[in-house]
């Protein structure tokens, strides 16, 4: 047990060391900006006096480092300061688009996931059946097909030709959940289809390299039944590379969306990120970027935590 | 180059279909002023006409030939994809045998920068970039190079210490051989197979890198012809498809003629890639 817990802070402190890295340099980067900010935002016209009352706003006469700590400390509270396009707060424009983020990318996970690890698993058990066959024909597809040339065709076909679903997923705040699961049913459907061939083949194949294991066979000549096999020799150790591949292909979801997002016009975080590169919203992009890459970051620090914890070679002494 | 000619003789058909597409994109891409019918960002007609002669896949909103746009997308989209990936290959396959073949703090500085640069997703580390530098091919090609070299490095480097551990290697070290040596005629023949595949699956995920940002309206910049950014500005189009007659859907076809387009490509380099992958495997055994 000791052995666990140790495995798991010496992660723990890993990545939060990458995420502070990441921050100084998301950070960084913009402070890297040929030229100086306020010029560049006003205007080489601009007088010496709107130049020093933009940096007194912005805070730009501190030292570097002072401003990344509070800029950094803000962060940690939800504040992200100003944005330089329209002068509000950050937090109040990405605040509900955050949530919305995770809600559409929660959403293609809950349907995705158990899709998945079902049927990379019926896979696994029908090695180089039609239906396998047909999956891996599947993955091919998933890798090649630009995120946009899904979402199209989706709503090519459910939206133009059938119409069940509508094109554009235009939620707001104030919408009952069962409105809203319908308008995101097909950006959700899109994100699902990117990311469920990749699950099912990683699941697929981490239920192959078990079953090729020596114990398993072991346990078929012993003649136990082919279920008991499965559920209780080979299922606990293929816990840990399931989850694995669950928890990589969220943080995959995550940033999948932004794409997504645009495609269907839906209020999202990415939405937001896309505009604010185009307009060169410095401050806002710092928000998103350090938003989605700390996403990215945990969920992998969350895989590899769960893994760890459902090997169980780990959990038991020699 | 028999060896060459006798397996292609026995590629799959999958391989084929794969060689074939990749060599009509080529085709198109280098003849591309000789076969497109009109030139590449000139308004040659009233806007929005359907499929027909002489425009066979209609006009644009400017009025552009859209067919001819195509063929120039597969010069511009795919020779761009290229190149970067290209880059790509050149510093991290150098980056990677380097950090193998020395080891030391040369590979621990290294491993840990591409560590910090894998943290950060792709896209999200891509679109903080270009808000600094601003969107231009050249920064297009050298911020995806960048980050697409992180994982040429990985790969580079783990199969170069695989080779390294060989016998064959310490006795070229004994004999006193230097390090350019040891990369160029130790490593990099028995490197070639697995890093051949590699630069077809890094191809295809620049080439739809390339192709998301420009769909993004942050990659290739108009009037260029580009599949990303046709997308783009058709991509409204696909509201006001209508399956009633032939003219109004082929209409609102507009969009998924580019995006197909990028899937096309990307399916047949994967299927050359999988033979490949699959040839490499077959000698080792």
């Amino acid at each position: 047990m000791k052995a666990v817990l140790s495995i798991i802070l010496k992660r723990l402190m890993v990545g939060c060391l990458t995420l502070f890295v990441v921050t100084i340099i998301i950070f960084g980067a913009i402070e890297m900006l040929p030229g100086d900010i306020a010029t560049e935002v006003l205007g080489q016209a601009a007088t010496e006096e709107s130049l020093n009352a933009f940096r007194e706003k912005y805070d730009l006469n501190r030292s570097l480092p002072e401003r990344y700590l509070s800029w950094l400390g803000g962060a940690v509270t939800g504040d992200f300061g100003i944005s330089l396009a329209n002068q509000r707060p950050i937090s109040e424009l990405i605040g509900q688009r955050a949530a919305n983020t995770f809600f559409l990318a929660g959403y293609a996970a809950a349907i995705a996931v158990p899709i998945a690890v079902v049927s990379g698993m019926l896979a696994a058990l029908y090695n180089g059946s039609v239906f396998d066959r047909m999956l891996s024909s599947s993955t091919l597809a998933a890798i090649s097909f630009p995120e946009f040339f899904i979402a199209y065709i989706l709503i090519l076909i459910f939206s133009v030709a059938l119409g069940w679903f509508p094109s554009l997923a235009n939620v707001d705040p104030g919408m009952g959940l069962g409105e809203r699961l319908y308008l995101t049913f097909l950006p959700a459907m899109t994100l699902t289809l990117i990311v469920l061939a990749y699950m099912m083949r990683m699941t697929r194949a981490a239920i192959l390299n078990l079953l090729a294991l020596p114990y398993i066979e072991m346990a078929h000549l012993k003649g136990m039944k082919r279920w008991r096999v499965i559920a209780v020799h080979a299922l606990p150790n293929a816990l840990a590379p399931i989850i694995n591949v669950i928890a990589l292909n969220l943080a995959y979801l995550i940033v999948g969306v932004v794409l997504v997002e645009v495609v269907f016009v839906y209020p999202g975080l990415g939405q937001i990120l896309v505009d604010a590169v185009s307009n060169r919203d410095v401050t806002v992009v710092q928000a998103a970027c350090l938003i989605f890459a700390a996403t990215y970051i945990l969920l992998n620090l969350m895989a590899d935590i769960l893994s760890i914890i459902a090997n169980p070679r780990l959990l038991h002494p020699r | 180059m028999t060896d060459l000619f006798h397996s292609l003789r026995d590629a799959p058909v999958s391989a084929w279909i794969g060689i074939v597409i990749v060599g009509i994109y080529t085709i198109l891409a280098i003849g591309a002023p000789v076969l497109a019918p009109y030139p590449e960002a000139a308004s040659i007609g009233s806007q929005y006409q359907p499929w027909a002669a002489p425009h066979y896949l209609g006009t644009d909103a400017l009025g552009r030939d859209v067919m001819s746009r195509l063929i120039y997308g597969a010069r511009n989209t795919v020779g761009i994809a290229l190149l970067t990936t290209a880059l790509a290959f050149a510093m991290g396959a150098t980056l990677g045998l380097l950090a193998a073949t020395l080891g030391g703090w040369f590979d621990a500085v290294s491993a840990r920068v591409v560590d910090v640069l894998m943290a950060i997703p792709a896209l999200i580390f891509a679109l903080l970039i270009l808000t600094i530098t601003g969107t231009s091919v050249l920064a297009l090609v050298l911020v995806i190079a960048v980050l697409d070299s992180t994982r040429v490095y990985r790969l580079s480097r783990a199969v170069a210490q695989g080779i390294l551990t060989m016998d064959y290697i310490e006795v070229a070290r004994m004999r006193g051989e230097g390090l350019w040596w040891l990369i160029r005629k130790e490593v990099l023949p028995n490197a070639a197979a697995p890093m051949i595949a590699e630069f077809g699956l890094r191809f295809c995920f620049v080439f739809l890198f390339i192709s998301a940002l420009s769909f993004l309206g942050l990659g290739i910049q108009p009037p260029t012809a580009d599949w990303g950014g046709m997308v783009r500005e058709s991509a409204k189009l696909i509201g006001f498809a209508n399956f009633a007659t032939w003219q109004t859907a082929t209409f609102g076809l507009a969009p998924l003629l580019p995006a197909g387009a990028i899937a096309l490509l990307t399916i047949g380099v994967n299927l050359i890639v999988d033979w490949v992958l699959h040839l490499s495997s077959g000698l080792r055994e």
